[in-house]
């Protein structure tokens, strides 16, 4: 029974093709694979996967439709409670979380419910099936920015019958899911089509519009979701950080994955790739920025990052197409300094070796350089990806939402900021996070922005 | 969607648009600035709000022709719609009585202190303004910010209007005339170092608005940093105005120069693109 020991692998695009365009790597079951994978399921009566599901979606249910033959159908299933499952197959996680609590890993892998669930998503948006539209409640909610945590929260807020607008400062719908996620992991028209699904619900949203006051919005509207996500990234703080050549990755990645820069000049918004290219830090924004700089042409890629491999926060899997693709990893070492040629740009990286010492606050074991062990990488593209805070400017013009010391929008377990009738969720609370954490974020905020209504006799 | 109620050009490379947009103008202050994508394959650009007005729900945003996307804001007639506009973005200009106050302008500057010199005059202040160009040609907005001045000093390089010579010099001789109590400067990076290093010498706080590169404009990219005292501050939403004694004006330049060797590669292909859609 060796294929027992497996979960079936989604068929995926051969190397050497794929780093050379923005096409999407993996590409998806067979109805034949779905069929047999999801026939492993055990049906359980007490799903552990479901509890790991920050969106709770009825995972046997809709595995067992898949296994009837019935796509379209497994994906109503899903988005009794996901708005986003075309989004959530291909970026959630699933091996910390549902498939995490998987009851066949006890003896053999996981079912792949996140290769299913996108199976199921795009068998559905294949049949276009068009969802039944709710009857629009008295109350009118705001929900500020149209990313994962808004959109989730603004679908949920349909589905009960409210009557929802969403605000989107940038020029796109998606948030992160357009900016962020480069194409070849997240197609844009997949998100396109979600955001449909989300439209089609009854919610309103609003382009280009920049929320400033709070107050102003709950003159209008009776709850305000604040999703307005990630903010200004992090950097190293180290001598030539400003150096042209040097980017955030939000910056390289929104260049890219928003603005188009890889079909320049037909897109106008330039990006200048090196020969080689370092990114620092390794976590899932990290592989992003390295596989993009090869599919721009670098000639080499390397991630460095001041811990060791058990360390980097980036999934499994993302880490082994990046070593697939031929990014070199440069662990236990840290950048110092940063110097430029005669022309201004970056050149060189000073970095020094680190080693392990005792757990940190964060549990994992922190770097400690090792004296005397400075050298000079050359290279031409640095990318800063370590992290971001999140976006300031709701705090700044609002200061009756009470923040932390990092900029954080500051919530109670169930959302709730410090302003009556204001709830938040996503990177503008957590800082930088994942997609399926900022839509859980989301999903608690509707659930409890429809309690808080009920009690204020807000609702029909 | 903001449709272009009128544009005219005030000198050859300079443009004046005036735009629907009522919750823009509802919002704006001295000093704000708007994100604009003039088609769809455009890059986002800031640009300065000149002059808005409430009542009529529209704004004025003066530009100058620099480049791909600059061309294609250019091409788009009276009566068409600017696909994408955001704002008002960015911390307004400092705005109080601070007694005689000089505001220098140079380039399509001259135009971006309008509304600050407004505001300024308003809030009880004695403004002298001092702009500079290249010559004569070029001087724009002097009809109105001659009305909202205690006083508009000219200079341009060849002497074709008002003074020959640079605007430090008319700055200089207004600091040795009376005490100033502030000064504020926009226009090119030059030129407002220039201003900044006048200034120090004579220990008056100097305000410049910068002109960085910017993506989303709102506070996520990064991509506007600049060192101010020794630390990264962000343009966007910590700016565009910072105290121009601590602005690392060499960073700015350097960072300003990024893709100085694409932008033309981008123009060809916008002139390109407009020649088949005009021919």
């Amino acid at each position: 029974m060796a294929e027992d020991k497996t979960n079936a692998r989604m068929r995926e695009r051969p190397v050497a093709e794929r780093i050379r365009d923005f096409e999407e790597v993996p590409l998806g079951y067979t109805a034949q694979q779905a069929v047999a994978e999801a026939k492993r399921c055990l049906q359980c009566k007490d799903p552990k996967c479901v509890k790991g599901c920050p969106v709770e979606i009825d995972i046997p249910a809709f595995i067992k439709l898949i296994a009837q033959g019935l796509p379209a159908e497994a994906a109503s299933k899903i988005k009794e409670t996901n708005s986003l499952p075309a989004v959530c197959g291909r970026v959630c996680p699933q091996e910390e979380q549902c498939e995490l609590t998987c009851i066949l890993n006890a003896k053999k892998a996981p079912i792949a419910i996140g290769s299913l669930e996108r199976f199921a998503a795009e068998a559905e948006s294949k049949e276009n099936t068009e969802p039944r539209r709710s009857a629009a409640g008295s109350a009118s909610i705001a929900v500020i920015g149209s990313g994962p945590a808004g959109l989730t929260c603004a679908g949920d807020l349909a589905k009960l019958g409210y009557q929802v607008t969403v605000f989107e400062s940038l020029h796109v719908i998606g948030g992160v899911l357009q900016y962020g996620i480069p194409e070849f992991r997240l197609p844009k028209k997949i998100v396109d089509l979600e955001v449909q699904y989300v439209k089609s619900l009854g919610v309103k949203i609003v382009s280009d519009h920049l929320v400033d006051e709070i107050d102003g919005l709950l003159k209008e509207y009776q709850a305000v979701f604040v999703g307005s996500g990630a903010g200004l990234p992090n950097f190293l703080g180290v001598p030539g950080e400003n150096l042209p050549g040097v980017y955030s990755a939000n910056e390289f990645l929104f260049r890219v994955n928003m603005m188009k820069a890889y079909k320049f000049p037909e897109y106008l918004t330039p990006v200048k790739i090196g020969k080689k290219v370092a990114v620092i830090g390794a976590g899932n924004v990290a592989m992003d920025a390295a596989r993009v700089s090869l599919r721009l042409g670098a000639e080499e890629v390397l991630i460095v990052y001041r811990r060791s491999r058990g360390e980097m926060p980036a999934r499994r899997e993302e880490i082994v197409r990046c070593e697939e693709e031929g990014v070199k990893f440069h662990l236990l070492t840290a950048p110092i300094a940063l110097y430029p040629d005669q022309s201004g740009w970056v050149k060189e990286m000073e970095c020094e070796k680190m080693e392990l010492g005792e757990p940190d606050q964060s549990g994992r074991r922190r770097p400690i350089t090792v004296p005397g062990s400075e050298f000079k990488l050359p290279i031409d593209t640095v990318i800063v990806a370590i992290g971001n805070s999140p976006n300031p400017l709701i705090i700044r013009r609002n200061p009756g939402v009470r923040a932390n010391d990092r900029g954080g929008i500051i919530v109670d377990d169930r959302q709730a900021t410090s302003l009556p009738g204001v709830f938040a969720g996503g990177d503008i609370v957590r800082g930088s996070a994942t997609v399926i954490s900022a839509m859980g974020d989301g999903k608690r905020a509707a659930r409890r922005i429809d309690e808080y209504l009920r009690a204020a006799g807000q609702r029909l | 969607m903001s449709e272009i109620l009128s544009r005219k050009s005030l000198s050859p490379n300079v443009f004046q648009i005036t735009v629907a947009a009522p919750a823009i103008a509802a919002g704006a202050r001295a000093g704000q600035f708007v994100v604009i994508i003039p088609a769809t394959q455009a890059e986002r650009i800031p640009l300065t709000i000149a002059d808005s007005d409430q009542a009529k729900g529209t704004i004025t945003i003066i530009f100058q022709l620099a480049g791909a996307t600059t061309r294609l804001l250019t091409s788009l007639q009276v009566g068409e719609k600017i696909p994408h506009i955001l704002g008002p973005l960015g911390v307004p200009s400092e705005i109080e009585k601070f007694g005689r106050v000089v505001v220098v302008g140079g380039g399509v500057g001259i135009a971006e202190i309008y509304p600050v010199v407004k505001a300024l005059t308003a809030a009880g202040n004695e403004v002298v303004t001092i702009v500079g160009a290249r010559n004569k040609e070029l001087l724009i907005f002097q009809s109105e910010l001659s009305v909202v001045s205690c006083q508009l000093l000219v200079a341009t390089d060849d002497g074709s209007s008002g003074r020959k010579g640079f605007v430090t010099e008319l700055l200089a001789e207004a600091i040795k005339e009376r005490p100033v109590q502030r000064v504020i400067a926009v226009g090119p990076v030059p030129m407002m170092k220039a201003c900044c290093d006048l200034t120090r010498e004579a220990g008056i706080k100097t305000i410049v608005s910068l002109n960085t590169l910017m993506l989303d404009a709102t506070g996520m990219c990064g991509v506007c940093r600049v060192k101010v005292g020794g630390e990264n501050r962000f343009a966007c939403v910590e700016g565009p105005d910072f105290d121009g004694h601590l602005v690392d004006f060499a960073d700015l330049t350097s960072r300003l120069g990024t893709y100085k060797d694409l932008e033309k590669k981008a123009d060809d292909h916008v002139c390109r693109l407009l020649r088949g859609k005009n021919g």
